[in-house]
């Protein structure tokens, strides 16, 4: 099944072409938009991270290595495309235009920070795996019903090809022709359980045959091969001819959250070591040193401007006013029932404040 | 009380440990493990990750991985799996990784694991235990914090657990898993880690449907569970301090109620407060009110207060403070039903 899904590639390790064809479509100015948001990410990352150990923000969920997976998958979209994403695809949605400031706010434990971007349909971080597959599914096929040209993108991981609902909605997506795009990142584990004892079959792609739709192998660290192989899915779909299963193969650098210990169970010495040779971000810096585009000066200023943006975000994170109380009882139905209102009166006439 | 407990058995046991609950849960799995080749764990990261809690942490190691079985993310498939092997002799004891992960095994509990002995007229019954740790108040993200006791205690056909200390933890997990039919032994995931208690080494069990007076009192009753018992306890020690003395039930398990305890103790104090944290409207504080109605109800002196969780969604972080019942809540329901 491996030969039948091979891994598309469009540079190798090394960041050398390993198809040219797509030199026209990966212009100077294109290439240096993947770097930007790639590092953009990544920084976010490395921030999420620190001010989870230094107790400023909640549990935290690092996707270190992915970072060409959601840059290539989110930048493939069309504005006016939707987005599913799980809790490990945050650096899909900033880089879809998600808010940076209600990203932070969320991992603050705070519900302000699921609220979707007026500009984008990018919908709150599902945590339950892989049930938003079917919401998926349904907004695409709304779309279909409107007459528009729009897709769907629905974002899960390994182990979320277990669950019952990857079986249902990527089958309803293809007896209705919806113009969506399941989009698995294959990282390797799901939480310690590796993909070999996820599943008994070789690939995720090859799991399309079972719904008659075309399954792809992606290498996840190659943004480019991740851009074309879902730009080709989009437009597939956005000409009626139904949903793409596309198998991004990855790797997750650190832990599933920051309160799982990846020792327990992997080599995460290894992991470290081969960090440096898999790297999404490092591999893009060889091909732009290949050829002849990378500048340093440019990389130093993209890198200053980000870190700046981060720090003021994450100050305002942190000034950010007080959470009201009324808010966890204002929005649980359009008119409050009574018990809500009378629970909410109760807590606000005894002092309750957060 | 508890704690005197562990003291009168000093005398049989082998050994005493001091343990935290996720510690004496674990202890627990191996006693059962140990004694029992029929058993089995089942569940998302529990074997070589130990569970994200630790809950199984070593056991594969001593048990291997057909005993201790590190399953596909697949919450309907495993629950699935369990009633399968449940017919066939074994007794699965299954690992939901949280609570709120149990929504897609629902239907398997509910159409099967619940019914299996009703729709074979005892034929074949559901040995199975399914642990879930829950509650609020440890900083999860959404849906980890669900407490949703009561949608279990609601169908038919299994039992629901809920410990609060590590001696009870052991005891009850035990029982449960020797019960021969279903049990959801609900784990306080804001307790896991809280304080130690002895607690013997060797097997013994606490009766399921029996709660525990924790502490005695006579102007009002407080009845609670679970991560809600160190609210209780604090409440109590406040009134204390007011002059108002407060009886303190660990119902410890929420189906089926000990009727005996509740109504023995409403006859003797006349005032209530049930604390929960799980949602107020058909929570299970409601079927407590539901029995003391039918005992005691000529006993009571003042209406009953109820101090549980809202009617909404456990709300992200920055907010479950405040869904939470508090001291604070408790002391005022309690001064509430005593100046009635």
């Amino acid at each position: 099944m491996r030969e039948k899904y091979p891994l598309l590639q469009i540079i190798d390790q090394e960041g050398k072409w390993l198809d040219e064809s797509n030199e026209e479509g990966l212009l100077e100015e294109k290439v240096k938009q993947f770097y930007y948001h790639m590092l953009r990410i990544r920084t976010y990352d490395q921030k999420g991270v620190a001010l989870q150990r230094q107790g400023r923000i909640g549990t935290y969920v690092p996707f270190a290595g992915q970072e060409a997976a959601q840059v290539g998958s989110a930048l493939a979209l069309g504005n006016e495309d939707w987005m599913f994403p799980t809790y490990r695809d945050h650096g899909a949605s900033l880089t879809f235009g998600a808010d940076l400031d209600r990203m932070l706010l969320h991992w603050n434990g705070r519900i302000e920070g699921c609220l979707p971007s007026r500009e984008k349909k990018i919908m709150p971080a599902s945590i339950p795996i892989a049930t938003h597959l079917p919401h998926a599914t349904g907004a695409a096929m709304a779309e279909g019903y409107k007459g528009t040209r729009n897709a769907a993108i629905a974002y899960f991981g390994d182990g979320a090809t277990s669950e019952g609902d990857f079986h249902e909605g990527i089958n309803i997506a293809s007896v209705f022709k919806a113009p969506v795009v399941f989009f698995n990142q294959n990282n390797g584990y799901a939480i310690s359980l590796p993909v070999e004892k996820q599943m008994n079959s070789e690939t995720i792609a090859q799991k399309a045959e079972a719904y008659g739709i075309p399954g792809v192998r992606v290498d996840g660290m190659d943004v480019f091969a991740v851009y074309f192989a879902v730009s080709e899915a989009l437009e597939r779909s956005r000409s009626g001819k139904g949903p793409t299963l596309i198998e991004a193969v990855t790797m997750r650098f650190g832990a599933h959250t920051t309160a799982d210990d990846p020792s327990k169970y992997r080599d995460q010495a290894e992991v470290n070591r081969i960090r440096d040779q898999v790297d999404p971000l490092l591999r893009l810096e060889k091909h732009m040193k290949h050829r002849g585009i990378w500048e340093m000066a440019w990389r130093d200023s993209i890198e200053t401007a980000i870190q700046d943006e981060l720090e003021a975000a994450i100050k305002r994170m942190e000034t950010y006013e007080q959470p009201a109380v009324s808010d966890m009882f204002d929005h649980v139905f359009a008119e409050p029932t009574w018990t809500i209102e009378k629970q909410k009166q109760r807590i606000l006439s005894t002092g309750g404040s957060s | 009380m508890a704690l005197s407990k562990v003291a009168n058995k000093q005398a049989v046991q082998v050994g005493v440990k001091e343990l935290t609950m996720i510690q004496a849960i674990n202890d627990g799995l191996k006693t059962m493990l140990e004694e029992d080749p029929k058993t089995l764990l089942l569940g998302e990261d529990i074997g070589k990750n130990g569970g994200v809690f630790r809950a199984t942490d070593g056991l594969q190691d001593v048990f291997g991985e057909k005993r201790v079985i590190d399953t596909p993310l697949s919450e309907a498939g495993f629950v699935g799996t369990a009633v399968g092997m449940a017919l066939n002799g074994l007794k699965p004891v299954v690992e939901i990784q949280f609570l709120g992960f149990v929504y897609p095994a629902f239907e398997q509990i509910a159409t099967h694991v619940t019914r299996m002995r009703t729709r074979t007229l005892g034929y074949y019954s559901m040995p199975m235990v399914i642990r879930a740790p829950y509650g609020a108040g440890v900083r999860s993200p959404e849906i980890h914090s669900d407490s949703v006791e009561a949608l279990f205690v609601h169908l038919p056909g299994i039992k629901v657990v809920c410990p609060s200390t590590p001696y009870d933890a052991k005891g009850l997990l035990l029982a449960s898993i020797a019960d021969p039919d279903p049990v959801l032994f609900l784990e306080p995931m804001r307790l896991y880690r809280g304080k130690r208690q002895e607690v013997p080494a060797h097997d013994y069990r606490i009766e399921l449907g029996k709660g525990e007076i924790v502490q005695q009192g006579e102007d009002v009753t407080i009845f609670a569970w679970g991560a809600m018992m160190p609210i209780a306890m604090e409440a109590a020690e406040l009134m204390k301090e007011q002059g108002i003395s407060c009886e303190v039930i660990d119902l410890r398990t929420l189906y089926p109620l000990d009727k005996a305890i509740i109504a023995d103790s409403v006859q003797k104090t006349g005032r209530v407060v049930i604390i929960h944290e799980g949602h107020e409207t058909g929570g299970v504080g409601s079927e407590i009110v539901s029995v003391i109605m039918e005992t005691s109800f000529l006993y009571l002196r003042a209406p009953i207060e109820k101090v549980t969780g809202f009617d909404v969604p456990v709300p992200l972080f920055a907010l479950e403070h405040t869904y939470l019942p508090t001291t604070e809540r408790v002391s005022q329901a309690i001064q509430k039903v005593y100046s009635f």
